[in-house]
């Protein structure tokens, strides 16, 4: 569906090729269809920052081709090479990179001035966007009086007041801490959905790229391992890399006193504290897999069935299915010694300290 | 904390000791020791005198080995300064009789100077003339480049009484800090004509040519020699002011250009 | 024993007491030859000094050099330092290197160059002459000429080190918002290195205003035509030591002012 949008020359299409400095190359096909969001998702070093600076136009293609909406910004075999201020791609920086010498509107109102629409409007607009993001009151602070969160939300403004045909955010929410990071991944979410326009979230932290997108490409080593939904790259993670980080387990629930409710399913957690709506995460290595019920310490503990078994060279994945669908790791002598097969009954524990919860 | 103060105490005392043994010291001239058993003669001498006094200096050493002649060429009016101020020196020569006269008002001098040559005035031009200049009165041209010395420095003061005994109204471009500037100036051709001394032009040394100054309008400069009171060497001090006067002093003094009493 | 069990908090906010007198000794570096100038000043006939030929068109003609130094600094230093630090050109080092050279060679010897260079039997005097009959030695502007031969190295190290310390992110930044080259440089880069670029030309003034060597070899002296404040002092030491002193305290009046005032306004550090 994405590439029958993209094919009728909308949103982003783009082959990018390029060669940076200690032989590293970077071969990334991408397309994002207007009003989707793609995640790049990958560890550092694996090119996602050169990727946002090809597509910004801060670095020149050596091969492939940019297309955004029809218009082509980069074709190095015919010779075409829109500059930045032409493309009409927005970006939200990683640590913002906010105008130190100008106050919060000042640097919202930035792109507007460059277009030459009528003072009073552009005033009237940055004003309007302050108080969409719950910033009003901070139009004269200037960036260096601004908490992380509050200028993570004057960088996006910042971009989006261009109505830009591409947004491209470079891990926008890595220089928070973790309770901001939460609270802002909703805010950041909500503006997403409302932007008609492609995104791309380079990030390299799964739960975000798992939360925010409608489809993620992971990249290694300057090129893409896998494509796929959220789901997709969760339970069917293709290398060790994607495994490791985005294989995870994750479980929307509602808390309180010490138990999360998912479905009809309790789980045990440590943090007694948290309440309402949370996210559960489970590392496939943190579940325990036996024949027989267990008498340990383990709060969680359930009989269940082996839906699938794959194998990623010296380790094992196994799905398990009701009550809840979860993805166990365990070694292949395990897997031998316990005579596990598909189709086979085990009882699975999980210490309640292994369930890591966020308030969703 | 005990420690610690007597640490810092300590310290201090180290830095108060050696502020006092460097004010103790006289300054750099104390550390030759005894200056008269290395037989060091510090002369202060008009830059004027630059040529002819280094040849006077070779033709002292060699007849007085052990001696060593130092020579600090300068301004008179400079030295003159430095001398009041209580700069060592074992000799000073002078260009004018104004500049002796203040270091021996000051009893500076040891005993009374003497008149050991003189000079007269000279119009300097560049190598070729290009300006075409031939007397004081072009000094007047507005569209010429004119140089003198200026009015502290002897050579200046002399070169506007020349003008004003020719009843010339010289318009002055610049007003050189020393006779050595103005002649690098006008040997470079970047003036058209300067006021300079007869031996300026007669030496070796400068590539500029001379246009006399009538005898009317010509100014004597008269160069006084004196051994200073605070001659840190006065016996050798002395031996030098015999040796400019005698008949080898002035030998070498006439083959330069001066004219000796 | 006592000392030990004594509260340290007070003794431990004053410096240390060795830094102190280091300090203090510094500070006298500075001092003691100002206290030198005041106590031989003149008080009484100050006012009629102040008021003399000498000094009035002394003072002018150093203010008229020092300002045109600056602005001739600014104006084709700032573009300098740009390509300096901005475009990789081949021998960007040698072009480096030869703007720092007269923060390095002696001013007179810089003077003796610009004679060679500019005078009127110059390499480029001597044609400039003949076409246009311009002399530029002994002239006002062949002393402006001379300070800011000395004093433009400053602006452009201090503007070129300020752009190369510049985050590119923000031009980039600035770029993807929208804004041209022109733009880029008008809202986003010179702003942001305004502090500096003032630091810049206030170091520039200031090192216009005292030079001595490079303008009486080059200009010459010449009382209302060239002789600025420097010179002045200079001349005036052995014939007139009470105009030497005046002179020289509105030199250290003048400067001490602009260099209080501008470093409480602008030497902000962003």
């Amino acid at each position: 569906m994405v590439e029958d949008t993209v094919s009728r020359g909308q949103g982003l299409d783009a082959h990018l090729l390029l060669s940076r400095g200690e032989g590293f190359t970077l071969d990334v096909p991408i397309s994002i269809a207007p009003g989707y969001t793609v995640a790049l998702l990958g560890p550092n070093g694996a090119g996602k920052s050169t990727v946002v600076a090809a597509l910004a136009g801060l670095l020149p293609l050596d091969d492939g081709h940019i297309t955004l909406d029809g218009r082509t910004l980069d074709d190095p075999e015919r010779d075409v090479l829109v500059p930045p201020e032409d493309r009409r791609v927005g970006v939200v920086f990683q640590e913002y990179v906010l105008f130190p010498h100008l106050t919060a509107a000042q640097n919202i109102e930035f792109g507007l001035r460059s277009s030459k629409v009528s003072r009073a409007a552009i005033h009237e607009q940055s004003v309007q966007w302050l108080d969409r993001f719950g910033l009003d009151g901070l139009a004269d602070r200037k960036p260096r009086a601004l908490s992380g969160g509050e200028s993570q939300r004057v960088a996006l403004a910042r971009a989006l007041i261009t109505e830009p045909d591409l947004l491209l955010l470079d891990e926008p929410l890595a220089a928070l801490d973790a309770t901001t990071r939460v609270h802002l991944r909703r805010t950041l979410a909500d503006h997403l959905d409302r932007f008609p326009g492609a995104r791309l979230l380079i990030t390299h932290d799964p739960t975000e790229a798992l939360l925010l997108a409608d489809e993620i490409h992971v990249i290694e080593d300057g090129t893409i391992t896998q494509v796929g939904k959220p789901d997709d790259i969760r339970l069917r993670p293709r290398t060790s890399y994607i495994a490791d980080l985005a294989g995870s387990n994750l479980i929307r629930g509602t808390a309180d006193k010490g138990i999360v409710t998912a479905g009809s399913h309790r789980l045990h957690i440590a943090d007694t504290h948290i309440a309402g709506s949370v996210l559960a995460a489970i590392h496939p290595r943190a579940i325990v897999i036996d024949r027989h019920r267990s008498d340990g310490s383990p709060r969680n503990t359930w009989e269940t069935t082996v839906i699938r078994i794959e194998h990623y060279g010296d380790r094992v994945r196994l799905q398990t299915g009701d009550p809840i669908l979860l993805t166990a790791e365990i070694t292949p002598d395990a897997l031998h010694a316990l005579e596990i097969d598909e189709g086979s009954v085990v009882w699975i524990s999980i210490k309640a300290t292994e369930i890591n919860v966020e308030t969703d | 904390m005990t420690v610690m103060k007597g640490r810092r105490a300590s310290l201090v005392c180290w830095l108060i000791a050696a502020l006092v043994l460097a004010a103790c010291n006289d300054g750099p001239a104390n550390d030759g020791g005894d200056d008269s058993l290395n037989g060091q003669v510090l002369v202060s001498a008009a830059s004027s005198l630059s040529d002819v006094f280094a040849a006077v200096e070779e033709a002292f050493e060699e007849s007085n080995p052990g001696v060593d002649v130092v020579l600090n060429l300068a301004g008179s009016a400079s030295l003159r300064e430095q001398i009041l101020g209580g700069a060592p020196a074992d000799v000073f020569a002078s260009a004018d009789t104004l500049n002796m006269d203040r270091v021996v008002d000051a009893g500076d001098v040891d005993g009374l100077p003497r008149v050991f040559a003189r000079n007269l005035m000279r119009i300097a031009v560049p190598v070729g003339n290009p300006a075409e200049v031939t007397e004081l009165a072009d000094f007047a041209d507005e569209n010429l480049l004119i140089g003198l010395c200026a009015e502290n420095v002897p050579c200046g003061d002399l070169g506007r009484q020349a003008l004003e005994k020719a009843g010339v109204s010289a318009v002055v471009d610049t007003n050189e800090a020393s006779v050595r500037s103005l002649l690098t100036k006008i040997e470079a051709g970047e003036l058209d004509a300067g006021i300079v001394y007869v031996t300026d032009v007669a030496s070796t040394s400068g590539d500029v040519e001379g246009i006399a100054i009538p005898q009317a309008h010509n100014v004597v400069a008269e160069y006084p020699i004196a051994v200073l009171d605070g001659a840190r060497n006065p016996n050798d001090a002395a031996d030098f002011v015999a040796f400019v006067l005698s008949d080898e002093g002035r030998e070498i003094l006439i083959e330069y250009g001066f004219s000796v009493p | 024993m006592t000392e030990a069990l004594a509260p340290t908090r007070r003794r431990s906010r004053r410096p240390p007491l060795v830094l102190v007198v280091l300090a203090i000794l510094g500070l006298a570096v500075f001092v003691i030859p100002l206290l030198g100038l005041l106590a031989r000043t003149p008080w009484r006939d100050l006012p009629t000094l102040l008021a003399g030929d000498v000094v009035i068109d002394a003072l002018r003609l150093s203010v008229i050099t020092s300002l045109g130094a600056t602005a001739i600094s600014a104006v084709l230093g700032v573009p300098l330092a740009w390509m300096l630090a901005r475009v990789e050109f081949p021998g960007r080092s040698i072009v480096r290197g030869l703007v720092l050279l007269p923060l390095v060679i002696p001013p007179v010897v810089g003077g003796a160059a610009l004679l060679f260079a500019l005078g009127r039997r110059g390499l480029i005097g001597e044609p400039l002459n003949r076409a246009t009959g311009l002399v530029l030695p002994f002239s006002t502007w062949g002393a402006v000429i001379a300070v800011t031969f000395v004093a433009m190295p400053f602006l452009v190290i201090t503007v070129e080190g300020a752009l190369r310390n510049l985050d590119p992110r923000f031009e980039g930044a600035a770029a993807t918002l929208g804004a041209g080259r022109w733009t880029v440089l008008r809202r986003v880069t010179f702003p942001m290195v305004g502090p500096s670029l003032v630091a810049g030309l206030v170091l520039t003034w200031a090192r216009a205003f005292g030079e001595f060597g490079a303008t009486i070899t080059f200009a010459g002296n010449l009382e209302g035509r060239t002789q600025t404040l420097p010179l002045a002092v200079f001349i005036a030491l052995e014939s007139d030591r009470d105009t030497a002193v005046a002179l020289s305290l509105i030199m250290v009046a003048i400067s001490l002012t602009v260099l209080v005032v501008l470093r409480e306004r602008w030497w902000k550090t962003p």
